[in-house]
């Protein structure tokens, strides 16, 4: 259907290493009698396959702790994976480490908008000194030409030109948002990464800088990876939405239709979870207990299992994958295809 | 109609700063019943959170009571001793705070600190606190409250941590419990599993409920009646279903015109102009939606309607959003 997608991410898996538990004498008997032993891994991102195609919005939603950050970090390269790919456009760019990425020609290309601009900003820059630096150490300018992009890139995001010289203290919440949102847009990236970026911001301001986000993507023809949990705002900006659970995406597709006929039942779960004056509490679908640990999961089971209204023994057999069930949209269920629940 | 749970009658707090005086609390008047919810709702800096600080007394030093009364079962709270208020505290009227791992005791089990309560408030004895508190733990939904009972506060989930504030608000029964921003910060699903407890508990004691929002959606779905609060007044206060299908103060409708959720397109939310006013401004206008009220009249920097802190709705505007308004926005 898209002809060539931006970001083609597949097979990726992040895992991290923790230390063995227990003190020294319990582990070298747990060595003699067990021989030796595994180090313990936590699964962060797990075989994690999904494109966003040139000028669409993927929005990316899931619980704290289902792995959006980690995700995001691998694809914005800021750290490195276990397994898989990501390309972008037509370059690899797994192959080159996060350590050197800063220091290439793509790293211009994929930008990312962080959570509070009022703490992922350095406090002792202005918010010109902000905008500069990446067009100074990416693009390499300098003098009069720095000045006036730096100057465009504020002016494209709504900041007043006299408010370049402040602190970020000295700005507002919104403010400081279309700061972060200039500094990431100033080297014209192909791809902008968007973590919650309207989270600590009041609804009328909110909406401003979503309708902000909305004119610049056209503008510049970016694509954009959105991170939020408020459903309600990926269903108003995003083309298509990943559900992610336990470091799975679970379910994808386009964004309306999955919250109007969410197939996965934790899907399901979220979507019933969002306030909602017109359904009474009573009767939506709740999740009980807590989010299993992400810590040497079971690979033959549902991770969603413990918490799931409608787990089978089949779910602790198999781990399901993704499949389609209507064309665009898939769910990794084994009882998807049977359709919605009414 | 009965005593209300709690009556605030024009009640305003000022803050000495070192760049002047704030008026952060102007003649707010409400009233909430007994079983009732109430929602406050309102922006960052709208007063919400002072407005309840001032009522459980637990006002910054630099704040400052200057008018008002907020009276709970004839008591008023806010002429009342530190004494008389340590009784209330806890006992009468109960508070659960954004954040609840900051609000807990970091480095004491969150079964001691629930025993704590009941201990002080609930005429319980020592030795059937333990047995008390894990009681209440699994009123609030806890699996394995015995375990449980046991943990850190660092040991539990954000989820986990907001039902062991519940479980300590809940402890001495108190007639009202003040919830401010009690889901912020938490998922939707845990969001909602949060509400569902607090209302649960609140239909089984007639606990009248203020929680306290800038979400009114969570607003909408869960509360009766919802206060508006715009930059320390009361701008408006109607039964929840009538404030969405009627809101007549042009703020409120502009808030709800901003909020994602009931449309399908983002160019259909409204913004809403203008900034706060600055609550320093030695002249501050009478309304301190003024300037940046599409309906302003000249009469509205000089006078503001008063409000009946006893009347279940409240309006302060002279040029109301007339009735049937849907659609028509700023």
């Amino acid at each position: 259907m898209k002809p060539e997608p931006l970001l083609d991410v597949a097979e990726l898996s992040k895992r991290y290493a923790l230390q063995p538990s227990g003190s020294p004498i319990a582990r070298a008997i747990r060595r003699l009698r067990h021989g030796p032993e595994a180090v313990p891994k936590l699964h962060a991102v797990d075989d994690v396959s999904f494109t966003i195609g040139r000028g669409e919005t993927v929005g990316l939603v899931g619980e704290s702790g289902c792995g959006k950050s980690t995700l995001v970090r691998l694809i914005a390269r800021l750290i490195d994976g276990n397994e898989g790919s990501i390309r972008l456009g037509a370059s690899e760019l797994t192959h080159i480490p996060a350590k050197r990425f800063a220091s290439v020609d793509e790293r211009v290309k994929i930008q990312m908008v962080f959570q509070d601009a009022g703490e992922s900003i350095n406090p002792r820059y202005t918010a010109s000194d902000a905008i500069s630096d990446p067009l100074r150490r990416l693009r390499g300018l300098s003098g009069d030409a720095l000045r006036s992009k730096v100057e465009e890139a504020a002016t494209r995001c709504g900041l007043p030109l006299e408010l370049l010289s402040r602190y970020p203290h000295q700005l507002s919440g919104g403010q400081r948002a279309r700061v972060g949102i200039a500094r990431a847009i100033a080297v014209e990236p192909e791809l902008l990464i968007l973590d919650e970026p309207t989270a600590a911001l009041d609804v009328s301001v909110q909406v401003v800088i979503l309708q902000l986000l909305e004119k610049l993507k056209v503008e510049l023809g970016m694509s954009y990876l959105f991170v939020s949990h408020d459903l309600n705002v990926v269903r108003l900006l995003c083309d298509r939405v990943l559900v992610m659970y336990l470091g799975k995406i679970v379910e994808s597709g386009p964004a309306r239709e999955v919250f109007a006929n969410p197939a996965h039942p934790y899907t399901r779960a979220l979507v019933d979870a969002v306030p909602d004056a017109k359904r009474p509490p009573s009767g939506r679908v709740r999740l009980s207990g807590e989010i299993a640990s992400p810590i040497d999961p079971d690979p033959n089971t549902c991770r969603f299992v413990g918490r799931c209204p409608k787990a089978e023994s089949l779910c602790r057999q198999a781990m399901p994958r993704l499949q389609p069930v209507r064309p665009g949209h898939q769910a990794a269920c084994h009882f998807s295809s049977s359709g919605p629940q009414t | 109609m009965a005593a209300p749970a709690l009556l605030v009658d024009n009640l305003s707090v000022e803050f000495q700063t070192r760049s002047g005086v704030v008026k952060a609390l102007e003649g707010v008047s409400f009233n909430v019943a007994k079983g009732e919810t109430l929602a406050v709702v309102g922006e960052s800096g709208s007063g919400k959170s002072v407005t309840a600080y001032a009522v459980m007394g637990i006002l910054d030093a630099a704040a400052a009571v200057t008018s008002g009364r907020a009276v709970l079962g004839g008591l008023d709270l806010l002429a009342a001793s530190k004494e008389a208020m340590a009784e209330v505290r806890g006992r009468e009227v109960a508070m659960i705070f954004q954040n609840p791992r900051t609000a807990l005791n970091p480095i004491r089990r969150v079964g001691d600190q629930i025993a704590d309560v009941l201990l002080r408030h609930a005429n319980v004895t020592p030795n059937a606190a333990p047995r008390e508190a894990i009681k209440l733990l699994e009123t609030v939904g806890i699996t394995d409250p015995v375990r449980r009972a046991k943990a850190y506060p660092f040991e539990l989930s954000g989820g986990m941590c907001q039902r062991v504030m519940i479980a300590i608000a809940l402890a001495a029964q108190p007639s009202l419990l003040i919830a401010d921003e009690p889901t912020t910060g938490l998922d939707v699903t845990t969001q909602a599993i949060i509400m569902d407890i607090i209302a649960e508990r609140a239909s089984a004691t007639g606990m009248a409920t203020i929680f306290i929002t800038h979400d009114l959606g969570l607003a909408a779905e869960r509360a009766d009646r919802i206060v508006v609060m715009h930059a320390g007044h009361v701008v408006e206060a109607q039964r929840t279903r009538d404030l969405f299908a009627h809101p007549r103060h042009p703020y409120t409708q502009a808030l709800i015109a901003a909020t994602p959720g009931h449309t399908s397109r983002l160019a259909e939310l409204s913004t809403i102009g203008g900034n706060l006013p600055d609550l320093r401004a030695a002249k501050l206008p009478a309304c301190r939606y003024a300037a940046r009220c599409p309906r302003k009249l000249a009469i509205c920097d000089s006078s503001l309607p008063s409000i009946d802190p006893t009347a279940p709705e409240a309006l302060a505007c002279h040029n109301p959003v007339s009735s049937p308004p849907m659609g028509e926005a700023a």
